[in-house]
């Protein structure tokens, strides 16, 4: 008896503790989850409540049309410059940040420090200083030392120049970040691991990064590969402050979410065409991130 | 790490690698000041000094009365969009660490025997980024009529599955001990919880704090879809308005845009050793 209420007991202070936090999930995530593959289904302008059931119609209006398949190739272009380019940049920020002793914290701070800004402040510091392609941006003024012509760097799109910027405010703000992962996986390694290695006669180096720092550092890169395809993804606030304008958003280069914004609360506020793109948008992030995982052997036993 | 055991021969190797460590990290460090520099520097200068083709490193005059023009300007609505942002970015960050506290704890420390198909649910809105739910969530913040309204700013954001996998892993790792000591006192689980394990873990309240926060103060896609009315107007997107708009004030906007990230390099500078010390203990990573 006394065990039988015990139980009960549990249960409920089980739900005390997780039930405010798994109720405030299902209304504000399964629940719109769900009601946007219902809205999927019907022709529904203007309205959140619509009558006229389409079935398929708006996905495969949504994969004939040319807009969303090119916003998908956007985004395949955009993961492959800025996955590789930040997984890069930020594992070299912290071998060197770890290797020095004088000044950690400092280094530490200032490659962390872009962090707290936002995409919107970072992509006016860029467009309108940096890049800025009249007279008086940095990147021209310095290329102007040498004697190069003015690029205008937004509006240019054979070569183009648009992706440096667009790649460069992420880099700048998220390389930290990822840094800090890192640094976290690099303190975990066990020093005895360098002192056998310098036994064995590994030359300090590249050797003894392949051998013993590489493999050690293998559960944080897939993490950070992960989170990086997973925030690829979520890429809107740069392009939305860099590429629009008071007149619109230029023909090129709009990743999805940019695309089903403009789609779904734009002037034709189409949102059964609009949850169709996202519905499709989170199958294409499933398996994307199911295959990278299953790629990375995410789950196997490490030996 | 201690010093690895060193060959005389590989001395001046080593040398020439660490000097060209240092000077490549001080210039890349020098690299990432630049984009705040150019901050500071554009929203203290004039009009003219921005602009010039001449452009100098420091402008000629310091133009301290930018700041004044800005929350003096009735086209925006800094000082308001200032508040909102403030009272979203607390309330979001006080509303999270509690609920998502109290949730991982029950996940890490209450037997209850459906704990872990619970626990896969809230892991799996993980898997789903939250930007590609925003269509959907617009449609059901619009029919609660939540549209422009703190509330609806505020709360759909409260209930993250990643402060919830941080809290369980965090107390998954936290020692019984204490807590049995609070049971043989009789204390209950509510009690156990707020006057032992809370008093106990204030560093992953801190780190856990301070991203939400800096993610509640950054956040742009959603207040720029709820956001539609001027006074729900968080200071993101003031700013992205000033950015996209017909006639572009340079010195406002870069000053604007310094005033918005003020407060903010402020919490982080002071915190940021707490999310260093989070993620290493979050087992983000493992």
């Amino acid at each position: 008896m006394r065990r039988v209420l015990g139980t009960q007991n549990r249960t409920l202070w089980f739900w005390v503790f997780v039930g405010p936090f798994a109720l405030g999930l299902i209304v504000f995530t399964y629940v719109p989850l769900a009601w946007s593959v219902y809205l999927s289904f019907f022709d529904a302008h203007n309205t959140v409540s619509p009558t006229d059931f389409i079935g398929f119609d708006n996905y495969t209006s949504m994969l004939r049309n040319d807009a969303f398949t090119d916003s998908l190739v956007t985004f395949a272009v955009f993961s492959a410059f800025i996955v590789p380019t930040t997984f890069v940049l930020s594992l070299a920020l912290a071998l060197m940040v770890n290797r020095t002793r004088r000044g950690q914290a400092f280094l530490r701070s200032v490659f962390f420090l872009p962090a707290a800004c936002s995409y919107v402040v970072a992509a006016l510091i860029w467009k309108l200083s940096i890049f800025n392609g009249v007279r008086f941006g940095l990147a021209n003024t310095v290329l102007g030392w040498f004697g190069a012509d003015q690029t205008a760097w937004l509006s240019t799109t054979d070569p183009p120049w648009y992706w440096l910027v667009i790649v460069t405010v992420r880099l700048w703000l998220q390389a930290g970040f990822y840094m800090i992962l890192f640094l976290a996986g690099l303190q975990r390694i066990s020093p005895t691991l360098y002192e056998a290695a310098a036994v064995d006669g590994a030359r300090p180096g590249w050797q003894v990064l392949r051998h013993i720092t590489l493999p050690q550092l293998r559960a944080t890169s897939i993490a950070v590969a992960l989170l990086l395809v997973i925030n690829a993804f979520q890429a809107f606030d740069e392009f939305y402050n860099l590429l629009s304008n008071s007149s619109g958003y230029p023909p090129y280069a709009r990743p999805p979410l940019v695309y089903l914004y403009y789609t779904a609360l734009g002037r034709e506020q189409n949102l059964g065409l609009g949850s169709a793109g996202a519905v499709l948008l989170a199958l294409i992030i499933a398996v994307v991130t199911v295959g990278q995982a299953r790629w990375f052997g995410l789950g196997r036993k490490e030996d | 790490m201690t010093a690895p055991v060193k060959r005389p021969t590989d001395d001046a190797l080593v040398r020439v690698g660490r000097a060209l460590r240092v000077v490549l990290l001080i210039a890349l460090a020098l690299l990432f000041l630049i984009p705040f520099y150019l901050l500071v520097r554009n929203g203290l200068a004039s009009e003219e000094d921005i602009t010039s083709p001449d452009w100098t490193f420091f402008p000629t005059t310091l133009h301290w009365s930018n700041l004044s023009e800005l929350f003096d300007d009735p086209t925006v609505p800094m000082a308001r969009s200032l508040f909102n942002s403030s009272l979203i970015a607390v309330a979001t960050t006080l509303g999270t660490l509690v609920l998502a506290s109290l949730a991982g704890y029950g996940l890490a420390r209450i037997p209850y025997r459906y704990a872990d198909q619970v626990f896969y649910a809230i892991l799996g809105t993980m898997m789903v980024p939250a930007a590609v739910t925003f269509v959907p969530s617009f449609v059901l913040v619009s029919s609660l009529g939540w549209v422009s309204t703190l509330r609806g700013l505020i709360v759909p954001t409260l209930f993250s599955a990643f402060a919830c996998f941080i809290f369980r892993q965090y107390f998954l790792g936290f020692p019984r001990e204490l807590e049995d000591a609070a049971r043989v006192d009789g204390l209950g689980y509510w009690r156990t919880y707020w006057r032992v394990v809370v008093p106990n873990s204030r560093p992953v309240f801190a780190a856990v704090g301070t991203i939400v926060f800096i993610g509640a103060w950054n956040s742009f896609l959603w207040p720029l879809v709820i956001g539609q009315d001027r006074q729900a107007w968080t200071v993101q997107v003031a700013l992205a308005t000033l950015n996209t708009s017909q006639v572009i004030r340079l010195h406002v906007l870069f000053v604007a845009a310094a005033v918005s990230i003020m407060p903010l390099l402020v919490v982080f500078l002071f915190f940021q050793r707490w999310i260093v010390a989070g993620v290493e203990r979050s087992g983000i990573d493992d």
